[in-house]
This record gives structure tokens, C-alpha cells and sequence, in this order.
């Protein structure tokens, strides 16, 4: 039995959802081998991934064709890979690249796969969510081959103290499909929405400028990542790669402080697993106000403020 | 070229489902039904490509129980000009349904095939990069934007932390964000022309295709509930807590 965990990795950094993933591929009872791939910089993560505890090995494939981080090339190399060696199950955490890629992977080999997962109870019962999170089934899957997203919320990132042997790995099959043309990622300066420790969110209650100013004062000073509801979105008041919900990114930090938005279920079920929930809105019979471990019902150009000043005099 | 868009019918987005009361399973016989929300920008994004002359034919596929001649209807209602309902009973799996609609694919020979990114009932999204997969085509998910090029589209993609731009060659498969398009409103005129327009229906087992389930659904039970919370009076109050009892500033 032997887990291949496929790692994310940006500018030859390892992402922490790769940690996440690999603690979910320790949870079946198998070995856990990490596959690095990418261009050139996917090298310097393979070292990175190497002192990940738990992983036996790290596998670092390199080539001209993986740079882009296509569909298309990385499924054909990982579904040769599963054929070659045998894994019994392959997975990667949720991401918009392992949903793109690895249901690729499960359709080469054959196998259904699992979507989303949220707890692994043994090498071949799982849980996950339907209809947005307002269901969980478990499921059972015999396939020789358990392919699978895992929703890095649900498990906790493996440390570092582990010391795997880099097996270098030529290129394989690629595909020539897909071209990028051009990637346009946002740098705010804040930390990544799914890993941040602190998460202020705004709706459509944010009303304009002022209020996104409100709501960017408090993420400034908490260092926290700034989430959006999909209505402040199309309102175009914050940006679509910060929108929270099961169709967007699904987060769990420490605290999530809401801020004018009502909680719709789309909404909630990409929070609801946060520890602390704090609702800040002027209507008091909003669902986000029930769900809350903390209610405010208040204006927030008056509450915004003096929560800042509050937990300014405070620290 | 012709376009082809698989919808799928599901619970309607506003009806609370319910589970069956032996928790095996979520009940759907007698619930509301509607098209799955992630299909229409791309039935729409169909149709936006054939009154724009890139496609010259819009063929709308569905995999499943009879009744889901309706979510076809609706399709054809949009615009699509013919329907096929590919009649299965019981459940199905994004593979399977991979598996019927790479078939029909092959015997219609389109250049592009549209579907919704994921189905808001099992949320899996999957099947468009299943389908991709199986036909040996290029892919772009998760599309806010498409543009129809000489022998390519060019999609843009919302993934984490931004936007990326692919050009994909022909023949291809796109999944449709919600963001990709404000999909019309469906006139009444509309919704009488498309109940004459040709609706051709199949069994799956005549496409050669096993689409029999491959997991065990073991149980569904609701998420637990989250422990009630208390209402503050104001920030400060609010501030007080947050350092004091719940310790996360």
C-alpha cells in the first residue's frame, strides 16, 4: 500500500496545503510518497518536501512541459506514474489545480474519484460534502486505485523532521493540449486566504469604497486575509479570488470576522468550520448573526472603528 | 462547428434537501427540480457562439431519468436548436456520465463541448475533465471568459489567487464558472418554440457504456451544529471577548 501525494509548489517554495495533504494520505494506512513536479524550480521544493515527516520518498520530476502547471501534461505523467508503480491511492489537497487535473488522472485509470474529502476514516471509508455542505456522506470506494482531493481545512500540515530520498524522475508523458498564455495573480501583501490564521470577510453590506476601506483597516491590523461573499463580488467591491464558499475557496482560520453579509449557505458552507466566528451587521435576524460564536448587530463605519481601537489598547 | 452543452437536472438551489429517514440517502423523488445553476453560463455561452456565427449548430445532452426532458427543454429554451436525453436509471457517477457523454461525443463530432463547472448536488467537478480525459482533448476549467479563436479557444480561468488565460486547439472542453456570463432570461415565446424542437432519446445501454456506480454510499447525515453563540453589545465588549475567552487577538 503506497500513497502518492502530488505537491503543490510555487516558485520553488512547497505549499502548506502539500503538509495538509500528506497528514490525509497518512490517515489510509499506507506509505506516503511526495511528487514534486514542475519546471526547474520544482527541484528546490523537492528539498523542501524531503524534510516533510511521515513522507518516505520524494519524487521530482522537472520538464519544459510541466512549467505551466497544465492539465493536460501533468495528469498523462501522473496517471503513467500510478500505472508504473502501483500506488494504491493518489491525492492532492483541493485546490483549482487538483480539481483540474487529477479527475484527468481518475479518468485515465479508470477509477471513480472522490471530491473534496473531509475525514478519511480508514483506507476505504470517507467522508465528504454534498448540496454545498448541508450534507455529509460517507462513502465507501474499492477501487484499486483511491484518487481524491482533501479538503486542507480537515487536516492538520505535517511538520518538518522528516529525511526522504529525492528520487529524480525524467520526463514522461506531456501532452501538448493547452498553451498559457498569461497568469495574472493579485498580490495584496496580505497573507493567502486558505492559510491565513485570521480571515475578515465583507458582503454586500460593505456598501462602497468606505466600507471596503473599513474592512481593509482591520485586516491590516489583525494581518489578516480579506475574504469576499459572492455579492461583493458582482458588486465589484472586492475581488473574485477572494470570495469564500463552496465554489470559491474554503477556509477554516482561527477567527473569521463577517462584516456585512447575511450568511447565505453558499457563503457559509466555505467558512462554518472556522473556530472562532464573530458577525458584525446591522440586521439582527441575518443567519451569519445565529451561526456566530459573537453577534454585533451594528453599523460597522461606527463598529469598524472602535473594534480596532479596542483591540489596539488592548495589545 | 457545433457546440455541444451537457446540463444536468438537479434539486432546485432553494429547497433545503432533506435526508431520508433511515439516513441513506438525501431525498429527492419529490423535491423541485431545476437545471444545475454552473450549466446555464454555458448553455448560454453556447448559444452566444452560434447568433455570434462561430458555431452553427447548439446541441443540448443530458444523462439520466426521463425526467430530465425538462432540464433539456429549458436548454432548448435558451437556444439550443435539438436535445438528446440519454435515459439512465438509478445513480450515476461523474464517471459514468464521462463515459456516456465521450459517446455521444464521437457520434456528434462537435468542436467544442460546454458543460458547468460542478453540479451544486454532489459538488464533485469532475465530469468535464473526466470527459476531456477520455476523448484525449484539451481542457480549460472553471471559465470566466471564452473567446473563440482560429482553431482554439482562448478561456480565461479563476484559479486560486488570480486569473489565468489558456488557449486551448480544438476540439475542446470548457466548464463554465457562474462568473462567465449573465445567462437570459427565458421569455415565454421562447419557452413554447422549444417545446417543438427535436428532443431524441436514448438508453445508455445502447451507447455500450457501464456507467454502473463504482462507490458505496454508506450514509448522509447532517453537519454538526456549531455550539450557539452569544450577542455583544459593542466593539469593546466584542474586543474584550476576542482577547479573553476566545483568545484569538
Amino acid at each position: 500500500m503506497t500513497a502518492l501525494v502530488i505537491a503543490e509548489h510555487r516558485g520553488g517554495q512547497l505549499a502548506a496545503s502539500a503538509r495538509r495533504a500528506v497528514s490525509a494520505a497518512r490517515r489510509l494506512d499506507a506509505a506516503v510518497e511526495l511528487l514534486v513536479i514542475g519546471g526547474e524550480e520544482a527541484a528546490a521544493a523537492a528539498e523542501a518536501a524531503a524534510a516533510v515527516e511521515g513522507v518516505e520518498r520524494v519524487l521530482c520530476c522537472a520538464g519544459e512541459a510541466y512549467a505551466a502547471q497544465l492539465a493536460e501534461p501533468l495528469a498523462a505523467r501522473v496517471a503513467e506514474l500510478a500505472e508504473q508503480r502501483g500506488y494504491t491511492a493518489v491525492l492532492a489537497a483541493a485546490s483549482s489545480l487538483a480539481k483540474d487535473f487529477l479527475p484527468r488522472v481518475a479518468a485515465a485509470l479508470d477509477v471513480a474519484m472522490l471530491s473534496d474529502v473531509t475525514a478519511i476514516e480508514d483506507a476505504e471509508t470517507f467522508q465528504r460534502p454534498l448540496y454545498g455542505g448541508s450534507v455529509i456522506a460517507r462513502l465507501r470506494c474499492r477501487e484499486p486505485v483511491r484518487v481524491m482531493t482533501v479538503r486542507g481545512t480537515a487536516f492538520p500540515g505535517a511538520s518538518d523532521g522528516g529525511e526522504a530520498p529525492v528520487e529524480r524522475l525524467e520526463p514522461g508523458a506531456a501532452p501538448a493540449l493547452s498553451r498559457l498564455l498569461e497568469e495574472r495573480l493579485s498580490d495584496s501583501g496580505r497573507p493567502e486566504l486558505t492559510a491565513a490564521r485570521v480571515v475578515v470577510a465583507g458582503g454586500r453590506g460593505l456598501r462602497d469604497e468606505a466600507g471596503v476601506r473599513e474592512l481593509e483597516a482591520l485586516a491590516d491590523q489583525l494581518g489578516a486575509a480579506i475574504g469576499a461573499t459572492r455579492g461583493a463580488v458582482d458588486d465589484g467591491l472586492l475581488p473574485s479570488d477572494a470570495q469564500v464558499g463552496l465554489t470559491a475557496k474554503v477556509v477554516a482560520p482561527e477567527l473569521y470576522i463577517a462584516v456585512g453579509l447575511s450568511g447565505a449557505i453558499y457563503h457559509v458552507s466555505g467558512m462554518k468550520d472556522s473556530r472562532v466566528v464573530v458577525a458584525i451587521n446591522t440586521d439582527e435576524e441575518a443567519p451569519i448573526m445565529q451561526l456566530a460564536d459573537y453577534a454585533l448587530a451594528a453599523d460597522l463605519f461606527e463598529a469598524l472603528p472602535r473594534l480596532r481601537r479596542a483591540l489596539a489598547a488592548d495589545s | 462547428m457545433k457546440v455541444l452543452v451537457a446540463v444536468k437536472r438537479v434539486v432546485d438551489d432553494n429547497v433545503r434537501v432533506r435526508l431520508k429517514g433511515d439516513g441513506s440517502g438525501v431525498e429527492t423523488a419529490h423535491a423541485k427540480k431545476a437545471m444545475n445553476p454552473f450549466d446555464e453560463p454555458a448553455v448560454e455561452a453556447a448559444v452566444r457562439l452560434r447568433e455570434a456565427g462561430v458555431a452553427e449548430e447548439v446541441v443540448a445532452v443530458s444523462v439520466g431519468e426521463p425526467g430530465c426532458e425538462e432540464v433539456l427543454r429549458t436548454a432548448l429554451a435558451f437556444g439550443a436548436d435539438r436535445a438528446q436525453l440519454i435515459e439512465a436509471e438509478g445513480e450515476l457517477e461523474p464517471l459514468g456520465v464521462s463515459k456516456a457523454l465521450a459517446a455521444v461525443a464521437e457520434r456528434e463530432a462537435p468542436g467544442l463541448i460546454l458543460l458547468g463547472q460542478q453540479a451544486t448536488d454532489d459538488d464533485a467537478a469532475q465530469t468535464g475533465p473526466m470527459l476531456a480525459a477520455r476523448l484525449g482533448w484539451g481542457q480549460a476549467t472553471f471559465a470566466c471568459a471564452l473567446e473563440a479563436g482560429e482553431g482554439e479557444v482562448r478561456v480565461t480561468r479563476e484559479v486560486d489567487g488570480g486569473k489565468r488565460d489558456v488557449a486551448v486547439p480544438l476540439p475542446a472542453v470548457v466548464t463554465a464558472d457562474l462568473a462567465l456570463n449573465e445567462p437570459r432570461y427565458v421569455k415565454l415565446p421562447s419557452i413554447m418554440k422549444a417545446k417543438k424542437k427535436p428532443l431524441e432519446r436514448q438508453a445508455l445501454e445502447a451507447l455500450g457504456v457501464d456507467a454502473a456506480p463504482r462507490l458505496d454510499l454508506l450514509e448522509v447525515s447532517e453537519p454538526p451544529a456549531r455550539p450557539p453563540g452569544v450577542r455583544v453589545d459593542s466593539a469593546e465588549a466584542l474586543a474584550e471577548r476576542l482577547r479573553n475567552e476566545a483568545q484569538v487577538c
